[in-house]
């Protein structure tokens, strides 16, 4: 009975991929209109993919994160949130051109894995679920941003220490503008990703009746959060900024990329879907 | 109609013909009004500046128009015509306006891309303006031309990057710094790009600019101008924390500056970025310096090499402005085309009709006692009969308005039916 939220999603997926070509597009042409119609095209989607997610969430009865491909599709759909208040904000389309493949490759994997609707654990069926995996998301999506915005630092760095000049370079924004969205996203992301990991020790508590277990997607939370914390501190008390800065975001996201995928594709626990569904 | 340039520019003729035949702002309204007095001339414009002299003109015959050009140009500065032959061209219909397209896109112009020359393009249509030389041809084009200029540069790359030392450098202060407001640059030595760089430095709104010279008379002399603060040469280094550019360009033999104190100066700076700018011979500042974390360092080399690979795209950028141009030539010249044709067609209509009545009037004046139905049949046969026969004509003339045998079919068909009166071969 989920037919209708598939499709759905399908669709979405295909407004990705078309708004993806129209900001690769204005990467490569520079053409202004390209980046208008990328704009439009995003705004577009993400609609559409609220959409989507109100069905599967009408469909299933619960916030549909129960399972990889909901999972995934919500972590779509929260980057491109980010993106487009960043965007109405700074107007950076350029990020758009690194955000968009990255919302497309999770929205092509949600599209391989299984898709059914997951039969939630009543044990686990509480407000705490959508409040904890949302918060959860929201700050990995920030920190996406921040993980792009590195990479976008470390190409312009390269291209400014080497000399080599290639037409990436007029399109990418200063140093000092990917440096400060740096900053911005460590800000956001950080508070976001406490409150998600207390929140997620409060229904514990009320679900099992411990905060912690040491299970190792809290194990893997924690580690991000380190290096999330170490950043953060370095910036404010030591004054690291730029290329260390850069390369400590893409570190931090890479951790929370296996805290998402690794510790449930290769490890076992609570957090495993398996588990959430109650089987 | 045709429009028809002539000129020269740097390609065609070195400076000592150019020189001899550019219009001072003052000959340049008597020139206008010379020139559309001429018969052939139905609207002219000049366009004098220091690269190129052009004259456009429209005309019926563009032959004729031409050869009126190339003396105007002789006969206004006393030159004999040998003496401009080999270095004038000239371009008509559609060669022309794609020529004016060209030059104002500056893609003609020796630097390719520079945005001078739109504004003298304009200055040149304003005095034409002014003068009453331009009519509803020359204004449509000039109008279609600055629209083309402005389509290639926002379309195109053509023009957005550097090609001067000083603005390549201020190019790449932005890509470090963002926004250089409140940026602190400073001077070592004073010499002449130095102080041209600074100057387009300061233009951005620095907050501050430190200048320190081996003479403090010239470092005071530059800080008054632009607003800045002298420093004693030889404790520049303790200044270097405040500063977030910096400029060398003095004539010391070894190295002013050196990786081990740069290191130091961004610690002070809690690693905010430093960019140095050397465009000394030999230079001032270690080479090692662009290994430091956040200090980015440019030699006169670097900088040169960052213009080399913008020409690079700039010329690029020029065959995608040759593929627009095409495209607005090709509207330009049907919209002339169009011009031309509707008139020609309403006459055509007339001139049918005209003769019709005529002959019809001269009919009824012969058959007497036609009762109206008579007439009307007669009314509506002969109408039928100019309808059917202008069907033909009317429709491949606007079919060939689409290419170059257009204004061959529009010409032929005047002649053919005499609408301009009887021409002086059927006279005699």
């Amino acid at each position: 009975m989920n037919a209708m939220s598939l499709l759905l999603f399908k669709v979405t997926l295909l407004c990705y991929l078309a708004t993806t070509c129209a900001y690769l597009t204005h990467v490569a042409s520079g053409r202004s209109v390209a980046e208008k119609i990328g704009r439009w095209l995003m705004r577009g989607t993400f609609a559409l993919h609220c959409l989507t997610l109100a069905v599967r969430f009408f469909e299933a009865g619960y916030t549909p994160v129960a399972n990889l491909h909901e999972s995934l599709s919500f972590f779509a759909w929260c980057i491109t949130g980010i993106f487009l208040l960043l965007d109405l904000r700074y107007g950076l389309a350029v990020l758009g051109a690194f955000l968009s493949p990255l919302a497309l490759l999770l929205m092509v994997v949600g599209n391989v894995v299984a898709q059914q609707v997951t039969e939630l654990s009543p044990l686990l069926d509480s407000w705490w679920f959508p409040i904890h995996v949302g918060l959860a998301f929201l700050g990995n999506a920030v920190f996406a941003v921040a993980f792009i915005a590195g990479i976008m630092y470390l190409l312009q760095e390269r291209m400014l220490k080497s000399k080599r000049l290639s037409t990436l370079f007029f399109r990418l924004p200063s140093l000092d503008t990917l440096d400060n969205l740096n900053y911005r996203c460590l800000t956001w992301g950080f508070p976001l990703m406490t409150m998600g990991i207390v929140s997620g020790a409060a229904w514990a508590y009320s679900a099992w009746g411990s905060y912690w277990r040491w299970d190792p997607k809290e194990v893997w939370a924690l580690i991000s959060w380190f290096v999330y914390a170490a950043l953060l501190h370095g910036r404010l008390a030591i004054g690291w900024r730029g290329r260390r800065a850069a390369i400590l975001a893409i570190v931090g996201f890479l951790c929370l990329l296996f805290t998402f995928l690794g510790v449930n594709l290769l490890l076992s626990g609570l957090h495993s879907f398996e588990t959430l569904s109650g089987r | 109609m045709q429009i028809v340039a002539v000129g020269l520019n740097h390609k065609s003729a070195p400076v000592s013909v150019r020189e001899r035949i550019a219009f001072t702002a003052e000959q340049q309204e008597e020139a206008l009004r010379q020139l559309v007095s001429a018969p052939e001339i139905l609207e002219g414009m000049l366009l004098s500046t220091c690269n190129r002299v052009e004259l456009y003109a429209c005309s019926h015959d563009g032959a004729a128009a031409e050869a009126r050009l190339k003396d105007f140009l002789c006969e206004f500065h006393g030159l004999d015509d040998s003496h401009l032959a080999n270095h004038l061209y000239e371009f008509r219909a559609e060669q022309a306006v794609r020529h004016l397209f060209r030059v104002a896109a500056s893609l003609d112009s020796m630097v390719i891309g520079e945005p001078q020359i739109l504004g003298q393009l304009k200055e040149a249509f304003a005095r034409a303006e002014g003068c009453r030389s331009v009519g509803l041809i020359l204004t449509r084009l000039l109008h279609k031309t600055f629209s083309v200029a402005k389509r290639v540069r926002s379309e195109t790359a053509i023009a957005s990057q550097a090609v001067s030392i000083s603005y390549s450098a201020v190019e790449l202060a932005r890509k470090i710094f963002g926004t250089l407001e409140d940026r602190t640059v400073m001077m070592i030595g004073a010499g002449e790009m130095c102080e041209l760089a600074a100057r387009h430095l300061v233009n951005h709104q620095t907050a501050g600019l430190l200048v320190a010279n081996r003479t403090l008379e010239r470092a005071l002399q530059l800080a008054k101008q632009f607003n800045g603060r002298a420093v004693p040469f030889n404790d520049f280094p303790d200044y270097l924390p405040q500063a977030d550019i910096v400029l060398a360009s003095t004539g010391a033999s070894g190295y002013l500056l050196t990786r081990g104190q740069v290191e130091k100066v961004i610690r002070q700076r809690k690693n905010r970025p430093m960019f140095f700018i050397d465009i000394a011979v030999p230079r001032n500042i270690e080479p090692e310096v662009n290994q430091v974390d956040n200090a980015y360092l440019y030699d006169i080399d670097d900088l040169q090499k960052v213009i080399d690979a913008n020409l690079k795209e700039r010329r690029k950028a020029a065959e995608k402005a040759e593929t627009i141009i095409d495209q607005e030539v090709g509207r330009y010249q049907r919209w002339l085309n169009d011009l031309e044709l509707t008139p020609t067609i309403r006459e055509l209509q007339q001139h049918l009709e005209d003769i019709r009545r005529r002959e019809l009037e001269k009919t009824f004046a012969q058959l007497n006692g036609l009762g109206t139905k008579e007439r009307q049949a007669l009314e509506a046969c002969t109408g039928a009969m100019i309808k059917k026969i202008l069907h033909q004509p009317i429709a491949v003339l606007k079919e060939r308005r689409q290419d170059m045998t257009g204004e061959q079919y529009l010409d032929a068909a005047r002649v053919l039916f005499g609408l301009d009166g009887p021409t002086d071969d059927t006279k005699s």
